[in-house]
């Protein structure tokens, strides 16, 4: 056993490392032991009472002493030529970046995030949605297995808030050109879009990036968003952004079928954003191919072409008919049956449910309207006894009088429909009622005119009169419908705040760490929370915990 | 109840107590409680047989330096002869490092509060080496506290007279701008505390001699202000105890043996469990296996704000852990997570001069799973070995839950 020492005259270190030099010292091969200290008395004692001070040695306070004892006189030897590296040694430069493990300090940390991404176990995740929505975060919420009253809840608050709640379930959306979740890069552009669908926004922004053209924002809603007892809630605030976005001049609007009501919610509410909307539902019949600033595709592919060929064109003037006051209902009065199906279909898909004698929901009286009617006076129960009312006028002119009567109508819709066998001269018999009507009750009067310039009765004529007794004349039933339903929609849009959208993209990431990754590598601002389940999963305190937030 | 408010109201009186070094005196007559046979010791309450071995070796040390035992075994027979009354330095307004033993003859530091009325003491700091607080008890031990007690204590108690009292919350904003973190390194207030102390103790010292021999041990010692620093910390965490509702820690302290929590609104309840052993370096010649469990009511630095607590202004010691300097940002970083302040009066430069986290909230604590961050110094197991090392240690998770249970019945939740 050898013991060397080295003593360096008025060398000082911090303790720290001296203590650090002795451990790397001690590790070294064959080392059995090492010291190192400042050559105070009481450290010189220490040394000796740990058999580690050489008898020959001097040394001072301010000296630095270094003793290394080992098995041969060649290890220590070869020790204490290493000193001056070990000193000099540096840490690895490399930082660990600080990992907040609550979203509160996290969001301490980087105050301009906007947003809080969330993809904890579902049990939790609505619980930290909330938070962040408590602390004014927009929130994609990529967990599912989220209750549904959970979820209406969260996005009621988020209503409040006038934050944005995409999700439970949400795999997708592109803010401001950063992708979460699941993104395809996607140039940015002019068309907006809005998606119960994750795949659904994937496949419509990849084929507009493929197009040439590119994206404002891709806004998800989740998977659940457009059922019954969600009402399309975040769908809704979707297309209120997008409609507000200056950036945004097309919309897309993306799903797997939603509920009646909810569709007819959504379309009113595209409506009413007055900029041209793909409406891509799949699996859900088309009312139209265009009803309004309404195109309606038959898929993804279909959805994202429109889309890009509407870039830059002129916005659909529709025209606005003025109703009388008090006026909140529309009436439809037809003689052909499947003219009268198709407007109900434009009808209901925009107004919600209508009444009719032809489908659901329907008059429990055809004898008396109520509310948004619309009757085919050609159904058996108006023709026992009595002609086809292509041949014979009486009955409409008759309803028309009644539905005019009613202060609460403010439009009839009528198709007149020429051709052999039908009625001679129709518009002589139906404008002076219309006429009639307008005079008395001043009520809007829209007719269909099917027929070609062959037909025996004058197409031109025909529309002539319709035209002179006040009524707006159209040949095409869409066209008739978007028309004779637009006084209805209220184009009361919600004012969207959209200035957030022009800001540079900051989040705070709950969860799936590739998330975090991606967002930097997108060049966002982002911080990752290093979330764990609240108490270590203990029910008990978690239960605690949860009463003495309340 | 709202919590929230409550524990606002705790912090801000922590924040508020203004501590004021004003005096020294022998314990028996400042101490609320203090009697001839009563020892003090850091932590929560314990009994002889669990006592670990520095806490022994510094009851013994102690019962000698009153002469209430004459050796070793004489003291060990009063002890088991029930002729010895324990009780933590807590109980009695005192706080001490490692063992924390105090007796009735031992001067002690005063720090009052004006803001709150309140007051705290601790011991005299003994420097490096064999001392008692790490357990040792020989002869040139107690000559070493005699001569505190004889010498450096009457220059202090007339030193200070000749002032107005020390501010010790000032000396520690101005310190942790000097790379102290005011628990582990107090080498900045420590030198402070001398510029403060050094005209007063001219004026009040005849004999030149005595006067090189206070200014030397004084300045000698990287530790010397430390005990009126926990006093100080300690008068701060009292001005925040008793608020009802709140589930603001007042009190952290080990006894060698317990870990023990304190919380504002739980009353005088200790909730306690096995130490745990710090992991750290060591001096020569030492490893982990000679560590003795955390000990010591120092983690009142902590409990006010400061100490690991305040890791971002320290990067100095970060190598204590392995760690680098942006390790001290992310301490600090992280007792942001489990406090509910941060402090008004204690700023880091390093993070842009925000205030330290202050207020540990037992519910973030037990929510995160983040227990707090102590600096501390390590004993040896046996008693009179002392220091062997320093480094990092937390408290035991469950003291917390045990905690918030207790709040959850206190309370009826």
């Amino acid at each position: 056993m050898a013991t060397l020492h080295q003593v360096r005259p008025g060398a000082y270190f911090d303790s720290v490392v001296l203590m650090q030099l002795q451990r790397a010292l001690a590790s070294l091969p064959d080392v059995i032991d090492a010291g190192v200290v400042m050559g105070t008395a009481a450290n010189l004692e220490l040394l000796s009472q740990n058999e580690l001070l050489p008898d020959d040695m001097q040394a001072a306070p301010e000296d630095l002493v270094i003793v290394v004892q080992s098995e041969t006189k060649l290890a220590a030897e070869a020790a204490l030529e290493q000193v001056d590296e070990l000193l000099s040694r540096r840490r690895s430069t490399a930082t660990r970046e600080f990992r907040p493990k609550s979203l509160q300090s996290a969001a301490e940390m980087l105050p301009e995030a906007g947003w809080v991404l969330i993809s904890v176990p579902g049990r939790y995740a609505a619980v930290v949605a909330r938070e962040a929505l408590e602390l004014g975060k927009h929130v994609f919420l990529y967990s599912d297995n989220v209750s549904l009253d959970e979820e209406v809840e969260l996005k009621a608050r988020a209503d409040e808030l006038h934050l944005l709640m995409m999700g439970p379930d949400c795999g997708t959306a592109i803010v401001s050109g950063i992708g979460f979740g699941f993104a395809n890069r996607v140039r940015r552009g002019r068309i907006g879009l809005v998606g119960a669908s994750g795949t659904g926004l994937q496949s419509v922004s990849s084929r507009i990036h493929q197009m040439g053209s590119g994206v404002s924002q891709v806004i998800g809603t989740g998977s659940r968003d457009l059922k019954d007892s969600v009402a399309g809630a975040m769908a809704t605030r979707g297309l209120d952004l997008l409609a507000s976005d200056p950036e945004t001049e097309v919309i897309v609007l993306v799903s797997k079928p939603p509920d009646p009501a909810v569709t007819a919610r959504l379309l009113q509410r595209a409506w009413a954003a007055g900029k041209p909307t793909v409406i891509s539902f799949i699996g859900y019949p088309p009312p139209a191919k265009q009803l309004g600033n309404l195109y309606f595709a038959n898929s993804l592919i279909e959805a994202a072409d429109l889309a890009v060929g509407l870039v830059g064109g002129e916005a659909p003037e529709i025209g606005a008919p003025e109703l009388r006051a008090g006026a909140r209902y529309l009436r439809g009065l037809f003689s052909g049956g499947t003219l009268a199906a198709e407007a109900l279909a434009g009808f209901q898909a925009v107004l919600g449910p209508v009444f009719s004698n032809i489908s659901e929901p329907r008059l429990s009286d055809p004898l008396i309207s109520k509310e948004h009617s619309l009757l085919d006076l050609g159904e058996d129960e108006f023709t026992v006894g009595r002609l086809h009312p292509m041949i014979d006028n009486d009955l409409r002119i008759r309803r028309l009088r009644l539905e005019a009567a009613d202060p609460q109508v403010g439009l009839i819709l009528l198709d007149v429909v020429l051709g052999e066998g039908a009625h001679p001269d129709p518009a002589s018999e139906l404008a002076p009622a219309i006429s009639e009507a307008r005079a008395q009750h001043n009520i809007e009067v829209v007719v269909i005119l099917v027929g070609t310039d062959e037909d025996p009765q004058n197409l031109e004529h025909q529309e002539q009169q319709l035209q002179q007794a006040g009524a707006v004349v159209f040949a095409d039933t869409a066209a008739a419908v978007a028309y004779a339903v637009s006084p209805f929609i209220t184009r009361e849009l919600e004012t969207v705040e959209t200035d957030f959208l022009s800001r540079p993209v900051a989040a705070i990431n709950v969860g799936l760490e590739s998330f975090y990754d991606s967002l930097k590598a997108q060049g966002a601002e982002a911080v990752h929370v290093d979330w764990k389940p609240p108490a270590g999963g203990d029910q008990r305190l978690q239960a605690i915990l949860q009463k003495m937030k309340n | 109840m709202d919590i929230e408010a409550a524990n606002q109201t705790a912090v801000k009186r922590m924040m508020s107590a203004r501590p004021m070094l004003t005096r020294l005196a022998p314990a028996r007559e400042v101490i609320p409680g203090m009697v001839d046979n009563l020892v003090l010791h850091a932590g929560p309450p314990i009994e002889w047989d669990r006592m670990s071995g520095p806490l022994r070796g510094a009851v013994i040390g102690a019962l000698l330096f009153e002469g209430l035992a004459k050796d070793e075994k004489g003291a060990v027979g009063m002890i088991e002869a029930g002729e010895v009354e324990f009780a933590p330095c807590h109980h009695h307004g005192a706080v001490g490092p490692m063992a924390g033993v105090i007796s009735a003859s031992m001067e002690v530091y005063v720090i009052d509060n004006p803001t709150h009325g309140n007051q705290a003491y601790s011991n005299l700091n003994e420097g490096y080496g064999k001392v008692l607080r790490y357990g040792a008890y020989s002869e040139e031990v107690l000559d070493k506290l005699r001569w505190m007690n004889g010498t450096l204590g009457p220059v202090l108690r007339e030193a200070l007279e000749q002032s107005d009292g020390l501010d010790i919350r000032a000396l520690l904003a101005e310190a942790l701008h000097m790379g102290d973190e005011g628990h582990n390194r107090n080498k900045a207030g420590s030198l402070l505390y001398l510029k403060l102390l050094s005209p007063l103790i001219a004026k009040v010292v005849k004999d030149e001699g005595v006067e090189a021999e206070v200014l030397q041990f004084l300045g000698d010692n990287a530790l010397s202000v430390l005990n009126p620093v926990m006093a100080a910390c300690k008068v701060m965490a009292d001005a925040a105890h008793g608020v009802e509702g709140s589930t603001v820690v007042t009190a952290m302290a080990r006894n060698g043996t317990d870990f023990g929590v304190r919380v504002s609104g739980l009353g005088d309840d200790w909730f306690t469990a096995p130490a745990g052993i710090p992991e750290g370096l060591y001096f020569p010649g030492f490893t982990s296996e000679d560590a003795n469990a955390d000990i010591g009511d120092s983690t009142i630095t902590e409990t006010a704000g400061i100490g690991g607590f305040a890791m971002a202004s320290a990067p100095a010691i970060v190598a204590f852990v392995s760690g680098t300097p942006q390790d001290a940002l992310n301490t600090t970083l992280e007792m942001y997570e489990i406090t509910v302040a941060e402090h008004e009066h204690f700023t880091m430069p390093p993070l842009e001069f925000r205030g330290t986290p202050t207020g540990i909230d037992i519910r973030k604590v037990v929510e995160l799973g983040i227990t707090p961050r102590i600096n501390t110094g390590i004993a040896h197991k046996e008693p009179g070995v002392g220091q062997v090392g320093a480094g990092l240690v937390r408290p035991p998770k469950e003291i917390f839950e045990q905690a918030l249970f207790a709040y959850a019945e206190r309370y009826q939740l």
